[in-house]
Order: structure tokens, then sequence, then C-alpha cells
């Protein structure tokens, strides 16, 4: 972007082109002003109130900017340079709460982060103590289960996209509930899991099996989506290739298409499965919640750790403050899984890409 | 794909292989069809088992239900409030995501856009109950604290602000305010994306003839693309009607309908309204609750539907 970049601030033989045009000095001179002025906001407060410095800093500076550019440089540069600041004093607005959201989740979370947290279960813990190991079991067991559904479903119905029925009515069709599908809200996916088990093993049935198959149906969108386009990415070449040596086609997909695109597949299911391992909503009304640890997915409630987040704080027990803690802890295990899982998408796409692509 | 489409069915000399690998490919032709034909009995019976469920609702008597309301009475004050809360959303994030996006594609140093761009999908994978939790812990106070009795004094005199001021903060402003913390990401990404593929000859033609960066991002990036901010905030859109449990924890529900976003009296949304009754709730209560999904998941395929046909109409800022 050579050309729309700022240019250098004015060299000491100030040709025309430059003389008229605000230096690096007067900018950072308006700054410096800007934050002084948003300090100000709080001094007799004694001490700073954040939130607010920031946003009167931002404020005085996009007025500053503008008004010295003006005088200096004429409206066009001057409206260049409010919405340049516009533009990027946005992007630190918006970056505050997702600061303050990762800050306060790792400051509280961690007062509860030691090994019985990860050891013990919720059974006969009314104060203080407890732990999430029930719910990690609940979270892997429900999640491994939507995962073992969905991966199959979601690649099986990619390769019909993109090998078999491509061009065809059916396959249109198909895409375009796909999307309809992704735009499912979780708690409905949730309902349809009640309503599909409550109708095959009577009412009130609560189960891990019946959390998967409403994860599946979140999760399933997602990998056909990625999976698909990974399909597509792999040049017909290689297809013609293996079919030129007398390959079958499904041992071509199998065998040369697929190992292509397995780095982009996995990526895409990785990514699927930190979408649906923070899902709530849906766990909340198929799986319940149980004090212990339920190992059996076909029988009872199970606790996952999105839902016992949410009811450790919103039903703390007493004192409040265990169960509140309990609930950041879990909050950040959460994130933390969230974060390994992106982290592990991108390590493994870089590491399982075919040599020729890497 | 015409090669592809018909692979080589062998000669003479593949003559023994044939049987066998036409056998494979038939089984494996059919489990993929069968997965895709999958996918629309999928969609079909979340459609039809939820209407099954639903459908001893509108067959009860009025006076089994508490509040003996009739489901329209019912949905009426749940459905304002999922439309309001997700309209409020939509209204902060989406100047904050066209900004911030901008900042991305044009303004950002290169280096920093690509991790900032991996550091915005991330955003969007943080699960809803912390964004819920966060909400009801640290900015209800914030806002109830320092914003709420402001605008109630100084803005007083609009709806939307008559109080009396919430102290818990657990009101219709604060959900909004967290559900549009959690759309941004998404608008962001795909704004980012069409803006990003603004044909780079149309950006330096804008600069070529003297215009500055912002009248070329105007002129140029902006039309190009309209259609993608568009259907990123229908997308949006689509996700905060949907959002239950950061609306569930944070607001403090009422069964009325009002414009008034400080508040303690909120009407609540349908998600929500779910989340919160559907554990302790049985016999013709869960029907209930299964019929106000069944109109959340109709409200919702209404604006991903409307989103995918503006994304159709391709980027339309281009042609002209």
């Amino acid at each position: 972007m050579t050309l729309t970049e700022e240019r250098p601030a004015p060299a000491p033989t100030a040709s025309s082109i430059t003389a008229d045009q605000l230096g690096r000095g007067p900018q950072l001179a308006v700054m410096i002003g800007a934050v002084a002025l948003g300090a100000l906001s709080w001094a007799n407060e004694g001490e700073p109130n954040w939130a607010r410095w920031i946003i009167v800093s931002i404020l005085a500076y996009c007025v500053g900017i503008y008004v010295v550019s003006r005088v200096v440089e004429g409206p066009r540069r001057a409206l260049d340079r409010l919405m340049a600041a516009i533009v990027t004093s946005a992007f630190l607005l918006v970056a505050m709460p997702l600061v303050s959201l990762v800050w306060t989740v790792i400051e509280r979370g961690t007062n509860r982060f030691d090994t019985e947290f990860f050891t013990e279960t919720m059974r006969g813990v009314v104060g203080e103590g407890g732990g999430i190991y029930h719910a990690i079991v609940g979270t892997l067991i429900v999640t491994g289960l939507a995962t073992l559904m969905s991966v199959p479903f979601g690649l099986f119905t990619a390769i019909y996209l993109a090998e078999y029925g491509h061009g065809t009515k059916l396959a249109k069709a198909i895409q375009s509930m796909v999307d309809v599908m992704t735009g499912i809200p979780s708690i409905v996916a949730g309902l349809f899991a009640y309503a599909l088990f409550e109708l095959m093993f009577g009412p009130g049935t609560r189960s891990g099996i019946a959390g998967a198959v409403a994860l599946t149906v979140l999760m399933t969108p997602v990998i056909v989506r990625s999976a698909e386009e990974m399909l597509r990415l792999v040049p017909n070449e290689l297809r013609e290739a293996s079919y030129a040596l007398g390959v079958p086609k499904w041992k071509t997909i199998v065998k040369v298409v697929l190992p292509t695109a397995i780095a982009g597949i996995i990526t895409g299911v990785v990514l699927a499965i930190a979408r649906v391992i923070g899902e709530t909503a849906p766990l909340l009304v198929t799986v319940g919640l149980a004090q212990g640890v339920n190992w059996n997915p076909f029988d009872g409630r199970m606790t996952t750790l999105p839902v016992y987040t949410y009811y450790q704080y919103v039903q703390p027990g007493i004192p409040p403050e265990a169960g509140q803690d309990r609930a950041w802890a879990a909050a950040l295990v959460l994130i933390i899984i969230v974060m390994v899982l992106f982290t592990a998408a991108r390590i493994l796409s870089s590491v399982l890409k075919p040599k020729g692509l890497r | 794909m015409t090669i592809t489409d018909n692979p080589p069915s062998g000669d003479t000399a593949a003559a023994p292989t044939e049987t066998t690998s036409k056998l494979g490919d038939r089984i494996f032709g059919g489990i993929s069809l069968g997965a895709g034909i999958l996918i629309l009995v999928t969609l079909a019976a979340v459609a039809l088992f939820l209407f099954v469920e639903a459908w001893p609702t509108f067959g009860a008597d009025v006076s089994e239900f508490d509040g003996s309301d009739t489901f329209l009475q019912y949905v009426a004050p749940l459905l304002f409030g999922t439309i309001w809360a997700a309209f409020l959303s939509l209204l902060l994030a989406l100047p904050l995501a066209v900004a911030v996006a901008l900042f991305v594609s044009h303004y950002a140093p290169k280096r920093l856009a690509q991790s900032l761009g991996y550091f915005i999908d991330l955003l969007a994978a943080i699960p809803s109950v912390v964004f819920g939790i966060w909400g009801i812990a640290v900015l209800a106070p914030i806002l109830s604290r320092s914003v709420y009795p402001w605008l109630e004094d100084n803005l007083g005199f609009l709806p939307f602000f008559a109080g009396p001021a919430s102290t818990s903060g657990r009101t219709m402003m604060t959900a909004a305010v967290v559900l549009a913390v959690m759309i941004l990401p998404i608008i962001t990404a795909i704004s980012r994306e069409v803006f990003l593929q603004t044909p780079r000859l149309h950006e330096e033609a804008s600069l070529a003839l003297g215009a500055t960066k912002w009248e070329m991002i105007k002129q140029a990036v902006l039309p190009y693309g309209r259609s993608g901010v568009i259907s990123g905030a229908m997308l949006g859109l689509g996700r905060a009607l949907g959002e239950t449990m950061a609306v569930a924890i944070i607001l403090s529900p009422a069964d009325i309908i009002t414009v008034n976003v400080i508040s303690n009296q909120n009407p609540n949304t349908i998600a929500s309204n779910i989340a919160l009754k559907f554990p302790e709730s049985s016999g013709v209560e869960v029907n209930r609750l299964i019929a106000t999904g069944l109109v959340l998941f109709f409200v919702t395929f209404l604006v991903n539907s409307l989103a995918r046909r503006i994304a159709d109409t391709g980027f339309s800022g281009a042609d002209g």
C-alpha cells in the first residue's frame, strides 16, 4: 500500500507540495493534549477512571485534529484525518470491552484454578470446595459423540457436493439447506433434540446423547461448508492423472483428493469443535445438570462445562463467592480450551499440508 | 467438470478389477448421496418434531397455563423483546464493525492486520455464557452507576430513557451492548473480507485523481463492499435473535412490551425465556415453550434467507 501511506514529515527544504501539511510534531501535540484532557476528566476524583479517560481522549483527539488540520491543510484533508482518527478509535473502543472480558476472566478465574478444582466433583458440596471433574467428563463425552456423528455426516455430504452432485438440482437444494442449518439458533437445535428424544423415550428425558444430537445439528453445516470449500481447492489435474492411471473414482477420492485437502478439512473440524464446545443453551434443555460424574451418555443427566458455569453463577449457593469463583474458573477453562483448539487448528493446517503445497 | 464426472470405465485390460471398482464406486457414491439427503431429512425433522411437540399448545385449554394467556398474548412480548434486543445490538454494532473492518483492511499495518484478523475470529468463538457473566459482573455495574442515571436525567423526555433507571443494570440496554460485542466479530470478519477484495485498480484510480484516503474509501471501497456488509449485518442479526445465555443471565424480565431500555421492567426474548423456564417446566408448559422456539426458528429463517438473497445479488457496487 505504498501509494496510500502517509507522506513523510516535511523535509527541511519544504517544497510546495509539503508546505501546508501537518507534520508529525503538531499531530503529536494534539494527541498529548487530548490524553491530558482525558486525564483531567477524572483528576478531581483521585483515581483513574480508565473507560472515561480513553473515551474523553478519543473525542478530544478527533475534534482537535480536525480543527488543526482544517486551519493548516483545508477541509478535504481535515475530513481525511478525522475519518482516520474515527476508524482507529473505533478499533480502540471495541478492544476495550474485549480486553476487559479477558482480563476479568483471568483475574477472577485464577482464584480457584487449583488441582482440587480439576479432580473434584460437586457431589455434596454446598459452600467452598468442589470442582469441575464431572463437567470435564461430560463435555468430553458430549462433544466427542457430536464430533463422531457430525464428521462422517458432514464429510460425506461435502464429498457429494464437490465430487458427485456438482451442478445438479439436488446438490443446489442441499447447499441452500446447509445454509439454512447454519442459521438455526442453538436453542432451537436443543429443542429439536429434546423433542426427538421425548417422542422416543417419554417426557422429561435428559441424556448426553440428546445433547450430542443437538450439537451435531449445529456442527454438521459448519463442517460441510469448510470441507466442501477445501475439496474444491484440490486441482482437477490430480483427479485426472489418477483417472488416467485407471484408478476408480472412489479410490481417487480416498487416496488422492482427501489427502490433498486433509489439512483444511481437519482445521475446519477443529474450528467447528471450538464453536460448539462453549454452547450452553442446547445442553441446558437436553442434558441438564448433575452433581456427580456420569459416564453413560445414554442414561441420565450429565454436567457440561458451559452449563456448569451458568448454574454456578446464577445459583452460587452459600456463600455466593465460592460458587462465583467456580463459575469464573470454569469460564477460564472454557476460554483456554477454545484458544488451544484455535492454535491447534493453525498448527495442524501447516503441518499436514502436502509437501508440494507447503 | 465434464471430465471428472465420467471416470474412464476401463478398457478390456482392466476387466478383472472393473466389477469390484464399480461396486466400490456405487457404495461410496451411495454413502455420499445418502449423507446429502440426510441433511434435507434433518432439516425437515427439525421443523416437523418442533411442530409435533408444539401442537398440543394450541389445543390445550387456556386455563392450564399459569397467567392464562392465549398463545398469541404469551408470545407477543417475547417476540417484541427478541426483535427489539437484536435491533438495538445491530444499531450499536454495525457502525463500529464497519469502522473496525476498515481499520483492519486499510489503516492498520499489514503484519498487525493479519494477527488482528486471527484475534477477531477467536473472539467469535468465546462462549456466550462467558459474555453473559462478564456482562452482569462488570458491564452492568459500570452502566448503572455512570450511564443510566445520566441518560434518565438528561434524555428522560425520550420514551427510550424514561426510567426509572435500574440500579442493578439488568436492563435491555446492557443486554444489547453485550449482544453487540458478541456479533461485532461476525460482522467485522465478513466486512473485512469484502473490503480486502476491492479491486486494487479502483482504489488506485481514485488516488491517482487526487482523492484523499477517505475519499478513495468512500468512492471505491464502500460501494464495492456494501452488499457484503449488509449480508454480514443480517447474519449478525440472525445470531443476535437466537442468542440465549447472555440475555438470560443479564436481563430482568417482565411480561410487558416497552421501548424503555434502562429500567428493570424489560420484555424477555424468546430464546432467553426458554432457557430460564425450560428446566422447571413440565406438561403443556413445555409444549408452549417449544411453540415459541418454532416462532424463533421462522424469524431467524426469514432473516437468514433475506441475508442470502442480498449476498447473492453480488457486489452490485462493482458494476456501477
